[in-house]
């Protein structure tokens, strides 16, 4: 259904995308996982043919996303990262100006949107700027979806949203998918990864990996030791120090340990900690998720830059 | 169509939902026209003055009467030596004084010439000059009516009269200027905000991203600009008539088409602006500092072109108020017709057509 080849773009100096190629099916509920700055939004205004890339194409449908814009403009349903409605307009004012603007009426396509606009129906003369979070992004999704799109690009959708607001929108998500809608949804929250059913993990412009959530945990294959203690701080640093400890990282009030080759026990663990002063030691082994496998994936990407980096040095230091 | 007609009410909705747009819209019209028309003055009134008379007799009363009764003029304070004119003007309240001489009126008629000096107080050259050429006037005419068989030898008479503004009422000057002026800024200004507001909120992300063509998006824009435009020019015109007293001797058709003219220019130069500006703040910036002040400065609304240096004057030549200011003050005062301002018409038309060419081209359909 979306289909990029090649894509590179750059600001200036700054490289956004780095030679990306992606295939994402129809009926598709595609997540784009990854930091700030990782390039989710420049990928997604090239695919809404809001960006020009600076080489390789992109088709939407068999639509060129450079040459067959119009097309693509009327096909696709776009909720940009920040709140993009006229904050002075009243919820039914804006849900009727995109309905007409894309040449539909709200009452044709309403039952698309019923599950989700009847949330915020109530507060139909309410403007759309004394929204909370959850039902400005609930009137935005219903604003995307009034011309029944084909496709429906979400750019963070559930940035600055509540938990609970969170859970209902990605719910709202997986009924459109049986709509026949195929979504492409990007978030900085790797817990939303697993509610995809593929996730291309991004960073600095590059895709790590892209495959299922569970095939990209089950590639994983590394133990991970969860740990905690009074400070997490020290916690983090001592572990660091650990001779064996290939990357630690604090998830919530747990840091999780990985070792280059797995041969860490739990009490080897808890005994280097209580060594090292700390108290209300606590360390299990668990399931390794999706950010685990995120962490180890970008390390594995700095290490081979800095490879990369260092042997590019090379021919000039035999120059000097 | 249904999409136009629906993001033009749109605009709507934005207009008349933000107090401070709708200030700009029709509030400053109405208050910027209102404090032109009592601060910029060319005529005067109730200019104190002092009057100094060695004759006290019957022809310096009279005189002194004439003067006092013109309406022009105040009197202040009677003097009663040379030495208290320099005080007087140290004050500061005493414009002019009024000097007769010894035996006045027995001179006038025994020799037939008598001398009378005006000392005006020329801190304010403007004041000073008039209130000047008020007395001499008004003392001229005296002395002629009270003398009509008086025949001064050779006498060159003047007969002056100031044509399509016989009174000199400064009204007739910054009724049309304003008018230029307002339209041009609220027209400029107000679509080029409205445009980068979108852009700066991150709406057009979503309009560019819509079936919706640039000439929609631009044309929705301006609309509801236009029509507003045009009541406020109406406002305008009625003020100036009806409190102003400036007449429309000329063709009210014909004004109201020129007007509409110059709306849409100054509407497309807004587009221009907004496809140039980034944000509010630069639009609004532009808006001001490159449209106001030369308005006000090169277009002839308050100073004449023709006393500008030639580099300025050519630099009149684009000022496109400087030419509406010619049209109306043509149309509303002489009365003329499209044969007199069919140049100044073509000129509007064709900088019009360039700006929504320029615009047309460089709006974005993309985000860059």
């Amino acid at each position: 259904m979306i289909s990029i080849r090649n894509i590179s773009k750059t600001y200036g100096e700054t490289e956004a995308l780095h030679d990306i190629t992606l295939e994402i099916n129809r009926n598709e509920l595609f997540g784009l996982i990854g930091p700030d700055g990782a390039g989710k939004t420049s990928l997604m205004r090239i695919l809404m043919t809001l960006l020009l890339p600076d080489s390789g194409s992109a088709s939407l449908d068999g639509c060129d996303v450079v040459k067959e814009f119009r097309k693509i403009r009327k096909m696709v349903g776009y909720m940009p990262g920040r709140f993009s409605l006229y904050q002075d307009l009243t919820v039914e004012e804006n849900l009727h100006f995109f309905a007409t603007v894309f040449g539909t009426t709200v009452e044709e396509n309403y039952e698309l949107v019923k599950d989700i606009y009847s949330h915020i129906e109530p507060f139909g003369t309410r403007r759309a700027g004394k929204l909370s979070g959850g039902m400005k992004q609930k009137l935005a999704l219903s604003c995307a979806l009034i011309h029944k799109p084909k496709i429906l690009v979400l750019d963070e959708p559930t940035t600055g949203v509540d938990a609970v607001s969170r859970k209902e929108f990605w719910e709202m998500l997986k009924n459109l998918q049986k709509k026949e809608i195929t979504i492409l949804v990007s978030t900085p929250y790797m817990d939303e990864a697993n509610l995809c059913d593929r996730v291309a993990l991004m960073q600095k412009g590059t895709l790590l990996d892209v495959d299922s959530p569970g095939r990209i945990i089950q590639k994983f294959g590394k133990r991970v030791l969860a740990a905690r203690s009074e400070n997490m701080f020290r916690l983090i640093n001592d572990l660091r120090t650990f001779p064996k400890a290939a990357s630690v990282y604090a998830f919530g009030q747990f840091a999780h340990f990985t070792s280059p080759d797995d041969d860490v026990e739990v009490n080897e663990l808890e005994n280097f900690l209580l060594k090292n002063g700390h108290q209300a030691v606590e360390v299990e082994e668990i399931e390794p998720g999706i950010e685990d496998v995120f962490m180890g994936l970008m390390q594995n990407s700095l290490q081979q830059s800095v490879a990369a980096g260092n042997t590019n040095n090379k021919p000039s230091k035999k120059q000097t | 169509m249904n999409q136009l007609i629906s993001f033009i009410k749109k605009e709507f909705y934005h207009i008349f939902r933000d107090v401070r747009t709708m200030l700009i819209l029709f509030g400053i019209p109405v208050t910027q026209l209102l404090i032109f028309g009592t601060v910029i003055k060319n005529e005067i009134y109730d200019i104190r003055i002092a009057i100094y008379d060695q004759a006290k007799d019957e022809t310096t009363r009279r005189i002194t009467n004439k003067l006092l009764s013109s309406g022009y003029f105040i009197l202040e304070e009677n003097l009663n030596g040379i030495s208290d004119i320099e005080d007087i003007f140290r004050k500061g309240k005493i414009r002019e004084v009024v000097v007769f001489e010894n035996g006045f009126g027995e001179k006038l008629v025994k020799e037939g010439k008598a001398h009378l000096q005006l000392i005006a107080d020329a801190s304010d050259p403007n004041t000073a000059r008039l209130a000047v050429g008020y007395t001499k006037g008004i003392i001229n005419d005296f002395i002629r009516k009270e003398n009509p068989e008086m025949k001064i030898p050779h006498e060159i008479k003047t007969e002056v009269r100031m044509f399509y503004n016989e009174d000199l009422k400064s009204a007739y000057l910054f009724v049309p200027g304003t008018m230029a002026l307002i339209l041009m800024l609220i027209s400029a200004m107000m679509t080029s905000i409205s445009i980068t507001r979108e852009k700066e909120l991150g709406t057009m992300e979503v309009l560019l991203v819509s079936p919706l063509r640039p000439t929609q998006i631009i044309v929705g824009k301006v609309a509801p600009y236009l029509l507003l435009s045009i009541i406020n020019a109406l406002v305008i015109i009625l003020i100036g008539r009806f409190v102003f007293g400036v007449p429309i001797t000329g063709s009210f058709a014909l004004l109201m088409a020129e007007t509409v003219l110059f709306i849409l220019m100054a509407l497309c130069l807004g587009i221009l602006i907004s496809t140039v500006a980034k944000n509010q703040m630069v639009a609004m910036f532009i808006s001001m500092i490159a449209l106001m002040l030369p308005t006000i400065l090169l277009s002839g609304f308050i100073f004449p072109v023709e006393n500008m240096p030639k580099i300025l004057q050519w630099l009149s030549h684009i000022m496109p108020a400087r030419w509406f200011i010619e049209i109306i003050r043509g149309i509303m005062l002489k009365g003329v017709g499209l044969a007199f301002v069919w140049k100044q018409t073509l000129i509007l038309i064709g900088m019009t057509v360039l700006f929504i060419a320029v615009s047309v081209r460089k709006f974005k359909i993309r985000l860059e």
